[in-house]
């Protein structure tokens, strides 16, 4: 065991000396990375591992943070109704946006992918418009009015489908559908981009290849050349995706107001806001930033391991 | 006789007038993909064509019941109305828009220098801690600014940057998402054409700003289209809280935010804040497509 452990030792010592004489010859290398690597570290990196002590403490910016153990954990599980609220919104948002968004994103790039050049740059910009037009969603808070003037209101009582104008945007049963409606309709964003890029670089051989082989149908040609063609981009897609609809808080905020009637509307993040910046209450607010944290790279990670299996 | 039997071997040869149409596609099925395709745009499309519509009408029009979709008579009102209230307000209108143009250049500007330096180094050379650094930056896409938004108030505000320009400008220097498109589009890079610039003796920075940048054109466009879109639509609440510092794209929510009397320059707003970052888009789709065909997560 000892002689194994020298050996691991001395192994060990020789792998960083050569380490350190590579660093040590490559020192330009590490100036050019120098800038983008103390900024990345400073409001990326250490923003976590400081939310990850804060969370294990009361702070509020005013007084030094007093240590407190896994309380603010354990509040925010057993007795914060509205954090739990929160948590089954954004879990609902995420299962049914994400992978229906991801969906769309992929099938749109697909079906627009063989139209001519000007048609189809055209409708990659008829889709990726919604993602990108600021706060153009708030338009949806007119369609959705809950007075007789509202359009889908007085649609509905045109046709006689309902008779009293229904409150789309209080009533908390209609409030989540609505937003996800919403949020699919923003959903061909950066993922969608790549997605016609990549399909654009397929190489065409390949599928007269596939014909040669005896391929029949298009489903057949998506399983077994395109598919694992786009792996490299259905990977990135799922990234933003997922960072995306973890994240939902600006449309429920714009739409259904904030706070929202019974908390119906309420996520993760605008739990997060609600705690951080109108009760300055930071070591809590550091509670729900780590578990939002958690849940995005541990979902990450499951579908990336998922989605490396596609087309094998 | 031997002439006369060439032409008619190249006559079989010669290519149909109609292109032929590729296995597997059938002429109903396109019929059937472009209705889809059609209804799907126009649904798609539908609430962006509402709010430019909408911004058009006159006040009458936008209170018609029941109402219409499309401006019977289309007026500029709205949007002069909204330059009369922005005039009118306590802090310039220009004030504003310097801050928006202020923030969204020098942020653009710093982000892209710096991610391509960084990425440079990353695509092209290999050192110890590199490949380590680079899958950081991945997983950071992993998470969004939303989880790391409380401790990033804490820092800038021992900084002290609270309530200036670089609250916002300085962490957009370092958005990992310009890293990573820039580092895979430099990997499609010749190695060759450094190596040619190192033998005839030049140094690392002027390889970097003489060779690799003009040759990575569509990837600048991209990171500045998606770092333009960022900083545009950055409403700059949490971070700034003195009037005079804060964007356009504030001020005009916060006109929006009216209420009835004001649906007209309302509608105007959405128009305004959502025309600037589709514009860029349109005129620079194929460099970002040309840089998104890289953008692929490799293992």
């Amino acid at each position: 065991m000892k002689e194994f452990f020298s050996k691991y030792i001395t192994l060990r010592k020789h792998n960083m000396q050569v380490a350190w004489k590579k660093a040590k010859r490559s020192k330009n290398c590490y100036l050019f990375l120098l800038p983008f690597a103390v900024l990345f570290a400073m409001f990326y990196i250490f923003p976590v591992v400081a939310s990850i002590y804060f969370s294990f403490t009361y702070y509020n910016i005013l007084e030094a943070p007093r240590f407190l153990g896994f309380t603010n954990y354990i509040n925010l599980i057993l007795q914060d109704d509205v954090f739990l609220i929160g948590l089954k919104n954004t879990l609902l948002i995420a299962i049914v946006t994400g992978p229906l968004g991801y969906i769309m994103s992929f099938l749109f790039a697909w079906l627009i992918n063989e139209l001519p050049r000007m048609v189809r740059s055209v409708a990659v910009i008829i889709f990726y418009a919604p993602s990108i037009a600021g706060t153009c969603y708030t338009i949806f808070s007119i369609f959705f009015r809950g007075d007789a003037y509202g359009y889908v209101n007085a649609f509905l009582q045109n046709i006689g489908v309902i008779d009293t104008p229904i409150l789309w945007l209080i009533n908390p049963q209609y409030m989540l559908p609505i937003c996800m409606v919403v949020i699919l309709w923003m959903s061909l964003g950066t993922g969608f981009l790549s997605f016609v890029a990549g399909l654009q670089g397929i190489d065409g051989s390949q599928y007269e290849a596939g014909y040669m082989d005896g391929i029949k149908n298009r489903w057949q040609e998506l399983w077994y050349i395109t598919l694992p063609n786009m792996k490299p981009m259905l990977l990135f897609g799922a990234v933003m995706t997922i960072t995306q609809s973890f994240g939902v808080c600006d449309v429920t905020m714009a739409l259904c107001g904030y706070p929202s009637t019974d908390y119906a509307a309420r996520t993760i993040v605008t739990h997060l806001f609600d705690y951080g910046y109108s009760r300055f209450e930071m070591g809590y607010a550091c509670a729900i930033a780590t578990i939002l944290f958690l849940m995005m790279i541990l979902c990450n990670k499951a579908i990336q391991s998922l989605l490396r299996r596609v087309g094998t | 006789m031997s002439k006369r039997k060439k032409i008619e071997v190249e006559k079989e040869y010669k290519k149909p007038m109609i292109k032929r149409r590729k296995p597997n596609r059938s002429i109903a099925g396109d019929v059937l993909l472009y209705i889809f395709l059609i209804i799907m745009a126009y649904i798609m499309a539908f609430p962006i064509i509402f709010a430019v519509s909408n911004a058009l009408k006159p006040l009458d029009e936008l209170f018609r019941f029941p109402p219409r979709i499309f401006a019977q008579h289309p007026t500029m009102d709205n949007f002069s109305d909204l330059f009369i209230t922005m005039g009118k307000s306590w802090v310039s209108f220009s004030r504003y828009l310097f801050n928006t143009v202020f923030i969204t250049f020098v942020g653009t500007a710093g982000h892209l220098i710096i991610a391509s330096m960084a990425s440079f180094v990353l695509a092209k050379y290999e050192f110890p801690g590199g490949k380590g650094f680079f899958k950081l930056a991945t997983t950071a896409l992993m998470f969004t600014g939303w989880a790391t938004q409380i401790p990033n108030y804490l820092i800038l505000n021992w900084l002290g940057w609270i309530d200036t320009y670089w609250a916002i400008i300085i962490p957009a220097f370092a958005a990992p998402i310009g890293l990573f498109l820039m580092k895979q589009f430099m990997e499609g890079l010749p190695t060759s054409l450094i190596e040619a610039a190192k033998i005839d003796g030049a140094s690392e920075w002027r390889v970097f700003s003489n060779i690799v940048m003009p040759n990575v054109k569509p990837a600048w466009m991209t990171l500045i289209i998606f770092s333009v879109q960022r900083l545009w639509n950055d409403r700059a609440a949490t971070y700034i809280y003195s009037e005079e510092k804060k964007t356009l794209v504030y001020a005009l929510n916060q006109i929006g935010l009216g209420g009835i009397a004001r649906t007209g320059q309302q509608a105007a707003v959405l128009v305004v804040v959502m025309i600037v970052p589709i514009i860029i888009f349109v005129f620079s789709e194929s460099q970002i497509l040309e840089t998104m065909a890289s953008s692929g997560l490799k293992d």
